[in-house]
């Protein structure tokens, strides 16, 4: 009973957190159909901002709970300056190309990024655990959960609720489905297709930056952060469906429950989990749980 | 008489100056050498499923197929030969390569490439957990013998060269006449329009599948290679990096020829060993900026830079 206490606290902890890392590529997919291997990069670019600030904030010795709203600050920055040079430096040449062209440019950017982030930061690793132990602790039942980890659910949540409500409920959403449903239609029809991109592509920018400002605390940051990240962040999204929203709710939820309960129960199998899963979900629904499948066109 | 085939010419007087240059050529050139063409076998099937649209994001799981099939029955079943053991890996990954192949032709564009992702990254898992493998660190694979005999060094280093370079040269001639049959015809075909190659009375589904047993039987062999040459073998062959190296060579050596992948990935392992000698803290930036280029401004590769060149001389 507490091991499954246990494997559902991690297994949210962990879900939101692939949600806030995944949630930017699927909505950056679904309207520019850009699968973008560079989200790692931002995600460790945004985790190393982080760190530094967080850092120097503690060292002069600022009011600790400001540095929760420096890692926000940290995210927004890194995601809209990187958002906006790959968007109008890069992609915005590749429209029109093949979608596994656009993944292999934007893997040579993550290539790029790579050896940037580490001629910044060098080799070292960066700690900056202070926010972590900021908020305290709750016991629920058996289990002593860090208020730092709820927060990061409410913070997922938060993110998932505002993107269906922004897509669903907003004009510049309605926009925005027009362009994922038909983009040649919706440019027709007068939308500038152009701007939607880019706006796209930086909230998609910020909230990767965001994943990893925000588990900066949780973890040390050090060489090689994005690299595991990405194949993560394409697990979830291909096990939702590319381009779904709560796909990507629903991609976080199944593989942070497999993963925790793996590691609880059979801790052999832990990266195996998640990718049995995503091979699983690709060979019974090869368009994902809530993707829609393609027409040919002749 | 016939004009004599300019490739299948070109290949064989690589093959001989090839072979004639392992007595001259420094060891590390020797080793640069078979791994670049070893890579090169592997890009040589990426290729062939590229001219259909296809893009293995997990070419690396036959690569690793291969070059563990190769440890195991070495250090497992003793059998060192150094004939046999490329025709193990070649024969593992072809097996695998035949029964994941009745999924994968299901599948096209970004699905396919998940696809693969998918299962190269479960091996990987498989492997990175198994301590019977060594896990994370792999494990030594035993010297190669010939006929039972252990040569010295020097003679075992010249040995797997050659036949590495006959491997490479073989399996280009026999590609070059695929590519030339009716089914190899069918490739570029099959990126344009799909359905109306079903209508011409063609299976789609089968055409891509004998690529992709083609394409993993390749990078079989070259895993066990490479596993041979290098003495060692450990997960990272199987992770996602690998395979992405080995898109990058397929596209940086663009599909014009047989003889394309193996000059993109000399020049990919020569970008490699000097970047990584006198600017190791830029070289994954070096390769990036590589790949982006060709992308943007040769997107048929560098071989069709070699043949633009060709034409206005």
């Amino acid at each position: 009973m507490a091991t499954l206490a246990f494997i559902v606290a991690d297994g949210i902890i962990y879900a939101s957190w692939l949600l806030i890392v995944a949630v930017g590529m699927t909505l950056v997919y679904g309207v520019m159909r850009v699968l973008n291997v560079a989200h790692g990069s931002l995600y460790a670019l945004g985790a190393y901002t982080a760190a530094t600030m967080v850092g120097a904030w503690f060292q002069r010795g600022y009011a600790p709970l400001g540095s929760l709203a420096l890692l926000l600050a940290a995210a927004l920055v890194v995601g809209l300056v990187m958002g906006l040079i790959l968007e109008l430096g890069l992609l915005r040449f590749l429209h029109g190309r093949d979608e596994v062209v656009v993944v292999l440019a934007t893997y040579a950017t993550f290539l790029i990024l790579e050896d940037v982030i580490q001629l910044i930061w060098g080799v070292e690793a960066r700690p900056a655990p202070q926010p972590y132990s900021l908020l305290g602790t709750t016991s629920v039942g058996p289990l002593l959960l860090n208020n730092y980890d709820l927060a990061l659910i409410a913070l997922a949540l938060l993110i998932g609720g505002l993107s269906w409500w922004g897509l669903t409920r907003t004009i510049s959403g309605k926009l925005l489905l027009a362009v994922i449903f038909d983009r040649e239609m919706a440019e027709a029809c007068g939308i500038n297709v152009r701007r939607v991109f880019l706006v796209t592509f930086l909230i998609g920018s910020v909230l990767g930056a965001l994943g990893g400002a925000s588990t900066a605390p949780m973890i040390s940051v050090s060489r090689g952060l994005g690299v595991d990240v990405i194949v993560l962040a394409f697990a979830v999204v291909v096990v939702g469906g590319l381009g779904s929203i709560p796909g990507a709710l629903l991609g976080a939820t199944v593989i942070g429950l497999s993963r925790a309960a793996a590691v609880h129960l059979l801790p052999q199998a832990e990266v195996f989990a998640i990718y049995l899963i995503m091979t699983l979900v690709l060979i019974v629904r090869p368009y994902g749980l809530l993707g829609h499948e393609r027409l040919r066109k002749v | 008489m016939r004009a004599p085939d300019r490739t299948v010419v070109a290949l064989v007087m690589a093959f001989v100056v090839l072979v004639a240059a392992g007595f001259f050529l420094p060891s590390w050139a020797v080793s640069l050498l078979v791994v670049s063409l070893a890579r090169g076998i592997v890009a040589l099937g990426l290729m062939v499923q590229f001219r259909s649209g296809l893009v293995s994001f997990g070419q690396a799981l036959f690569f690793a197929v291969g070059g563990y099939a190769v440890g195991l029955i070495a250090l497992k079943l003793r059998v060192t030969d150094v004939i046999l053991l490329p025709l193990v890996g070649v024969a593992a990954a072809t097996l695998l390569g035949v029964a994941l192949g009745f999924l994968m032709r299901r599948y096209r564009e970004i699905f396919f490439a998940m696809l693969s992702l998918g299962f190269s990254m479960l091996f990987y898992g498989l492997l990175v957990k198994t301590e019977t493998l060594g896990s994370t660190d792999g494990f030594n694979v035993p010297t190669p013998t010939v006929f039972g005999l252990r040569l010295s060094v020097l003679a075992t280093r010249t040995l797997l060269y050659d036949l590495t370079v006959a491997s490479a040269v073989g399996v280009a001639l026999g590609v070059h006449w695929y590519l030339g049959t009716i089914l190899g015809r069918l490739d570029t075909a099959l990126r344009d329009n799909e359905v109306r190659v079903e209508y011409l009375g063609y299976a789609p589904a089968r055409v891509i599948h004998v690529q992709y047993v083609l394409g993993a039987a390749l990078a079989g062999g070259a895993g066990a290679l490479t596993a041979l040459a290098v003495g060692h073998i450990d997960p990272s062959m199987a992770y996602w990096t690998t395979s992405g190296e080995l898109v990058f060579v397929t596209i940086l050596s663009g599909t014009g020829s047989v003889i394309a992948p193996f000059l993109g990935s000399l020049v990919f392992g020569l970008i490699q060993t000097f970047a990584l000698q006198y600017a190791p803290s830029i070289w994954q930036m070096i390769l990036g900026v590589a790949l982006l280029a060709i992308i943007l401004y040769f997107p048929g590769g560098l071989w069709s830079a070699l043949e633009r060149s060709r034409v206005r001389a």
